[in-house]
């Protein structure tokens, strides 16, 4: 499992959900401290609820592809 | 009138019998039934009855041409005044106005029989070549991070797929490598912008598509470069092109077909409320998962509890009052054992003595024999001829003289 202690607030939906699945299999299969299992579960409510806030404030972004392969805003 | 008899004597037939005969004639011609006929649209009519009425002409001549509501609905979308369609049918006559029409119950665009043929061919080859194997088909990545998406800037395609994209599923990014979807440049700029976004982008899925049309206007996504090109396409492709009956080559190259461009955005992405729901499940599975640990923890102190209290005190004080009480249940029984040993002993000893009690003997019928002195005579050396002896039986005591002496022999 890796162990990165990245900040919450930096993480996009995916790094956020994968954190959390190795959180919960960590809760689940190996067995540590309370006091580690506590911090951990802490963590899994804070990416929690960070990822509702992400699905409730995304807002999709669209570019448009040029010629030359570089990428636009796309006005619509 | 009367001056020419003859006139009278021939049959005459009504116009409705005329008519009918000319029906029946024009609707047992093998020739009529089951036709196509090409012309241009004109004079087209929907009135509310639901039927269809129009003239197809070309150059030189025109045909009236009826469409019953019950094809009405489907065919009406199809061709507009002024189109060059293929109309199938039979001819009969509309006795009511004496005139012979096109019944129709299919129409086309001109030249699509054409293309039809052209159609069918090309997906013979590829379908040989393997190009539209089941095998070849990858799987959609279930919550994809970046769409491309090919088709017109302008069309109701993009926009279709887009305000979809943004109600299910507004945490993907989108890029647009624009196309023209329709006409003679079409192919090769669908093939570029194909390339364009997996050399550039590198999305995980590609939308492609455009909407409705004539078989013509879809007729870019049937063109062989374009087909091969989305079946080498890098990241999977979703193809929704027109209309659900449409079919183009172009969807049986993809990886998935969609129905149409808003089906394609559909099948690209997962609705973001069910991905709310499925949050609340994540969430539920946490807790879960921490109360199992917290239960852990708990089973293990009262492990460890119960450790403890084998160690304690009190514990000690019960061992070895249990101890005790057990050794004296076992002194006890020594004890009585002892006694009870020494009592069987004792009996067996006065039952001994009993036996030498000389009394006791007396009993069976011996006798004691003693002098005057109390000496218990045992030999005849203790007497003398005349002696007065003690005869003791067991109820008393007979004296008597000795008048023989005799020895054994």
């Amino acid at each position: 499992m890796a162990k990165k202690p990245a900040s919450i607030e930096n993480q996009n939906y995916e790094q956020a959900l994968t954190e959390l699945e190795d959180i919960i299999s960590s809760l689940e299969n190996e067995p540590s401290g309370l006091e580690k299992s506590v911090a951990i579960f802490e963590r899994g409510k804070a990416l929690i609820k960070h990822c509702q806030k992400l699905l409730d404030s995304a807002e999709m972004k669209v570019r448009q592809l040029e010629e030359d392969g570089s990428m636009s805003r796309l006005e619509d | 009138m009367f001056e020419q008899p003859g006139e009278f004597t021939r049959q005459i037939y009504s116009v409705s019998d005329l008519n009918a005969y000319i029906r029946a004639l024009l609707e047992s011609n093998e020739n009529l039934i089951d036709i196509w006929i090409a012309g241009e649209v004109s004079n087209l009519s929907k009135p509310r009855s639901g039927h269809i009425y129009f003239t197809l002409k070309d150059m030189d001549a025109s045909v009236r041409c009826v469409i019953w509501r019950v094809h009405a609905n489907r065919l009406a979308g199809v061709f507009r005044d002024g189109m060059r369609v293929e109309a199938h049918g039979n001819v009969s006559v509309y006795e009511g106005g004496g005139q012979y029409q096109l019944y129709v119950d299919g129409i086309r665009a001109a030249g699509e029989g054409r293309l039809y043929q052209e159609f069918l061919l090309l997906k013979d080859q590829l379908t040989a070549e393997g190009v539209f194997e089941e095998s070849r088909k990858r799987p959609i990545p279930p919550q994809p991070k970046l769409i491309g998406i090919v088709t017109s800037p302008t069309g109701a395609a993009l926009q279709d797929m887009l305000n979809t994209l943004l109600s299910r599923f507004p945490i993907t990014e989108v890029v647009l490598s624009p196309a023209s979807v329709q006409g003679e440049a079409a192919p090769a700029q669908i093939v570029k912008a194909l390339e364009r976004l997996n050399k550039f982008a590198r999305p995980d899925v590609i939308l492609i598509g455009r909407g409705g049309g004539s078989l013509e206007d879809l007729w870019a996504f049937n063109d062989e470069q374009v087909v091969r090109a989305v079946a080498a396409s890098e990241a999977p492709i979703i193809s929704g092109v027109g209309h659900e009956t449409d079919f183009t080559l172009t969807d049986f190259a993809a990886d998935v077909r969609a129905p149409t461009p808003t089906g394609a955005a559909v099948m690209a992405v997962p609705d973001i409320n069910d991905i709310k729901i499925g949050l609340n499940g994540w969430s539920l599975l946490l807790e879960q998962s921490m109360g199992d640990v917290l239960g852990l923890q708990q089973s293990k102190l009262t492990e460890e509890k119960n450790r403890l209290d084998l160690l304690s005190p009190g514990w000690q004080i019960k061992q070895r009052m249990q101890r005790l009480d057990n050794l004296s249940l076992r002194m006890d029984h020594l004890v009585n054992r002892y006694f009870l040993q020494k009592k069987q002993q004792l009996e067996l000893a006065e039952e001994k003595i009993v036996s030498f009690d000389p009394h006791n003997i007396l009993g069976r019928g011996y006798v004691l024999v003693e002098d005057k002195k109390g000496n218990v005579i045992k030999t005849i050396k203790q007497v003398q001829l005349g002696q007065d002896i003690s005869v003791h039986v067991s109820d008393g005591m007979i004296s008597a003289d000795v008048t023989s002496i005799k020895e054994k022999e």
